[in-house]
């Protein structure tokens, strides 16, 4: 190996480690706010990427019917709970949002042709296609069962992913997509060639981590979430919804997810089930920081984005065995670092 | 983990038409049948895992897949006979599932299912891309098993096979729930706070069930491997281990029958959703994983225990006997000298953080005398019995425990030098019987381990400890309740089994914490006496409670807390003088 081709492998290796990282602190959000371990992270980089490829191909993505099913349920759901306390007040405004907001989305999708919509307004509606099934499914699967253990909230974690999983090949197909390149731009730094997209990723990850910093520091729905991850009884006493905190928290991972996909479809044509194994990664990077410390769970994210690259290089076919085995030294040094006391 | 009352008579019916089912049922219901065996080896596993256990994993596929492959590999490359092959396999998953349990049931309960899918997938890409196992093609022509000259080459041979290996672990599993070890187990859901203090090790019950359940997992694996006679290695993915915990929740992860309705329902409805939804979506692929993943969510959110309770109620219910049968009485601890010390507190400091809970608290406990730690609330009271019985060790200072130093062991470690407690905010398995929860006191009594339980080598043992928890429940007075479920009772009752279970670890110091709580009056009258008696005996007392008449009417000295330091320390009716402990209660008189 020479400097350029390791120079090569870093830049691959930081672009996924980027991903890595927003989707490390989207999984670390939602386990401190909700204590759920948010497996279906990854379907979401899969269903933003793949909308858009389909918004992009003149087809009417499989997502829109999955809000509309989604939406439909929780009016079901919040309908009768609304009928059963005859707060018949509460029943339009149930409609609306849940049923009239994705119709009005459909309505938009039929009447415009999305594939000849600039860039920027495809990806916008690929968010909000994409992302309010987030909070939606807090509110569904997650919601009804948010004192339960966290063994249980995590396997619906599972149980929602394989549904994800499933739906996903129903909505796109088996085969895999890219979607156009945001920019065309390369140029020559010393000996290696960097695409204008890679930097993009990049430059697009550190300033959603900025966002995200500034939304947790200066907002008062990020000391929300802040204060729900420290004590959830003390939020709530204090009158933070820990519905309202989960939905939050639920949306910005739907929409980190989202927003991940959307970047990387242009560099990395991306399958149905690609999510799983992306956001899993993102997942060896927060355990590295614990489940708990943002900082360290980036970091972490980005030694997995390079180890990954350099595997590739030297052992490709061994690449995901030499990724997931990494976690085997991580607990190892985390189990002789922590003296786990039990909570009540 | 209940105990599935189920009269033999429905077991050996069941049998009989296992016995039958391949004689009568088509090719295909035969090996649907075996299958569904196959998978409800591994679901019994995570039952263990799971239900009983409060730990999870999604990795059993590739623990099946380390079973099957050690077998073709070694039977296909170097001719080695099956039977040889199953205790490799079982080497092999054993030693594997051993470093991996070692590595992350120390940490917290999600560590270790995030690792299994981890580990589940990364075994599935090396099967796929090592060349000696034939990478994505597999290994095929792996010989047939042999019983003497009979091959077992059709499934309906097999069949037998797999179902009597299946009915031996149900019967191991069941034998080693119903024990000293299985009580320990069954105590890890509660948390495991309750089992340490009882000198569980509750790190080794946790790595042994995560054994055994990928010990389960390689034995159908190994099954698997020589029915198909070829593997590779997508039955061994992480898709197929989350399938194999759907299987162990929708039967019932409680249950052990469970695993094997639940293995039923899944692979029934699996073939029946592959015929069915491709046809009505127009398109083919995996869709049913999407009933699954809502059937699941379902399962979860309205029935967490599964089908099999609803089974369960059609069946008639087996009345648990009267009392244990008579066995020879346990030994005993010699106990201390009357008068001599037995707990001696030397400048013990607690903090949290910057919080000082206990403040360079010291004092003494004798034998057969009642001390009492009393104090406003907040004083620090239970964090000092925390500390002194090492659920939660000290920040500085020192505990000696007849004679010995203990403030640096473990908490199972002080009970087996004969310090038994109970808890503030009771800490008992409601599912399970009082007297099994007093059981879980004797475990330090007992010392036959888990393969003597699961062969039912323990019953002489069994019966003394059974026999010494029924003798403790009677002393204090909850005879008519032994059988009835912990969690039944009400609390001030379940307080005094709390005192039951630590009584049946024979202790020389007992550190009762409010045992007087909630009682009534002719109840609290009782409890007096109780510790009366207890006394007389030469056991040391010490007691945390707000009742003063009770306090006062009992015990022999008295230490005051306040704000984690010591007060005041005297007789009873020096400290109802003493001004400051007046003030401390009642406020000053200004």
């Amino acid at each position: 190996m020479d400097l350029q081709i390791a120079l090569l492998l870093g830049q691959d290796g930081i672009t996924n480690g980027a991903i890595y990282a927003l989707l490390a602190l989207a999984l670390v959000l939602v386990f401190a706010v909700t204590r759920v371990i948010f497996i279906p992270q990854g379907e979401f980089v899969a269903f933003g990427a793949l909308t858009l490829a389909g918004l992009q191909a003149g087809r009417l993505p499989g997502t829109i019917w999955l809000l509309l099913a989604l939406g439909t349920a929780i009016a079901l759901v919040e309908g009768s709970r609304a009928l059963r306390d005859r707060n018949f007040r509460r029943l339009p405004m149930i409609l609306l949002v849940n049923c009239g907001v994705p119709l009005l989305l459909a309505g938009t999708l039929f009447a415009l042709s999305p594939a000849s919509l600039p860039l920027p307004v495809q990806v916008l509606l690929a968010l909000m296609l994409v992302v309010p099934l987030g909070p939606m499914i807090y509110r569904l699967a997650y919601q009804p069962i948010a004192e339960a253990s966290v063994l249980a909230l995590l396997i619906v974690s599972v149980a929602v992913h394989v549904t994800l999983i499933g739906l996903g090949l129903l909505f796109f197909g088996a085969e895999g997509s890219r979607t156009l390149s945001f920019t065309d731009i390369s140029f020559e730094l010393g000996d290696i060639l960097v695409q204008g997209q890679t930097l993009l990723v990049v430059v697009a990850s550190l300033m959603l981590i900025v966002a995200l910093y500034f939304f947790f520091e200066r907002t008062i729905y990020g000391k929300a979430l802040r204060a729900t991850a420290m004590n959830r009884t003390g939020a709530r006493l204090m009158g933070i919804s820990g519905s309202l905190a989960g939905m939050l928290s639920f949306t910005l991972a739907a929409a980190i997810g989202a927003l991940s996909g959307i970047l990387i479809s242009p560099i990395t044509t991306i399958y149905y089930d690609s999510g799983f194994l992306i956001g899993l990664k993102g997942f060896v990077g927060a355990i590295i920081g614990g489940l708990a410390s943002y900082p360290v769970a980036a970091a972490g994210a980005i030694l997995v984005g390079l180890l990954e690259s350099f595997s590739s290089f030297w052992a490709s076919a061994f690449k995901e065995v030499i990724v997931f085995t990494s976690i085997i030294p991580v607990l190892v040094w985390r189990s002789l670092k922590t003296r786990h006391v039990e909570e009540e | 983990m209940k105990r599935s009352p189920q009269p033999t008579i429905l077991v050996l019916l069941f049998v009989a038409a296992l016995l039958l089912a391949p004689l009568f049922l088509p090719a295909f219901y035969v090996t649907l049948l075996n299958y569904i065996g196959l998978y409800a080896i591994v679901a019994l596993g995570l039952v263990l895992l799971t239900g009983v256990g409060g730990l999870t994993s999604f990795g059993q596929a590739a623990f099946v897949g380390l079973g099957a492959y050690t077998s073709a590999y070694l039977t296909t490359v170097h001719g080695v006979s099956p039977w040889l092959t199953l205790p490799a396999g079982l080497l092999v998953t054993g030693l594997v599932a051993l470093s991996l349990g070692m590595v992350t049931l120390r940490l917290s309960g999600h560590f270790l299912p995030l690792g299994t899918i981890a580990w589940g997938i990364a075994l599935y890409y090396l099967f796929g891309n090592l060349a000696a196992l034939g990478g994505h093609t597999g290994i095929s022509g792996i010989p047939p098993l042999q019983f003497f000259d009979i091959e077992l080459r059709s499934g309906r041979e097999f069949f037998y096979l797999i179902w009597a290996v299946l009915l031996v672990i149900i019967l191991a599993t069941r034998n080693l729930l119903d024990s000293r070890e299985g009580r320990a187990i069954r105590a890890l859901k509660g948390g495991t706070l309750m089992a340490e203090a009882m000198g569980v090790n509750t790190p080794r019950s946790k790595i042994v069930i995560f054994t055994v359940a990928a010990l389960y997992a390689s034995i159908s694996g190994w099954l698997y491997a020589h029915l198909q006679r070829f593997v590779n290695p997508t039955p061994f993915s992480l898709t197929q281990g989350i399938e194999y915990l759907f299987m162990a929740v929708v039967g019932g992860v409680s249950h052990v029958w469970g695993a094997i309705l639940g293995a039923g329902l899944i692979t029934v409805l699996k073939q029946w959703l592959q015929d069915w939804l491709p046809t009505l979506l127009g398109k083919s692929g995996n869709f049913e994983m999407i009933v699954f993943g809502l059937l699941m969510i379902f399962v979860l959110h309205r029935a967490r225990d599964g089908v099999w309770p609803f089974v369960q109620r059609l069946f008639p219910q087996r009345r648990p006997g009267a009392c244990p049968i008579k066995a020879q009485a346990l030994p005993r601890r010699p106990l201390p000298e009357t008068d001599s010390v037995v707990l001696e507190v030397k400048d013990a400091s607690k903090r949290f953080g910057g919080l000082v809970a206990n403040d360079r608290m010291s004092f003494r406990v004798r034998a057969g005398e009642v001390m009492a730690l009393i104090g406003p609330n907040g004083a620090g009271k239970s964090t000092m019995f925390d500390g002194i019985s090492g659920v939660d060790p000290l920040t500085s200072g020192a505990v000696s425990f007849c004679g010995q130093r203990i403030e640096a062991l473990p908490a199972r470690d002080i009970a087996r030098r004969g310090m038994s407690r109970t808890f503030q905010h009771v800490r008992l398995l409601p599912a399970m019987s009082v007297l099994e929860n007093v059981a879980i006191g004797t475990h330090l009594r007992g010392r036959k381990s888990f393969v003597a339980a699961a062969c039912r080598m323990d019953r002489d043992e069994e019966a003394r400890l059974l026999q010494e928890a029924a003798a403790q429940i009677a002393r204090c007075g909850l005879y008519e309740q032994m059988h009835e479920p912990a969690g039944s009772l009400p609390l001030g009752k379940q307080r005094i089994v709390e005192i039951a279970r630590a009584l049946a670890a024979d202790p020389c110091l007992l550190l009762l914490d409010e045992p007087a709580a909630g009682l009534r009056y002719l109840e609290k009258q009782a409890l007096g006496e109780l510790l009366r008696r207890l006394r007389s005996e030469g056991i040391a007392i010490l007691l945390v409670e707000h009742d003063m008449d009770f306090v006062m009417g009992l015990a022999d000295r008295v230490v005051v807390m306040e704000f984690g330091r010591k007060l005041a320390a005297g007789l009873p009716e020096e400290i109802q003088r003493n001004p400051a402990v007046v003030e401390a209660y009642l406020g000053g008189v200004e």
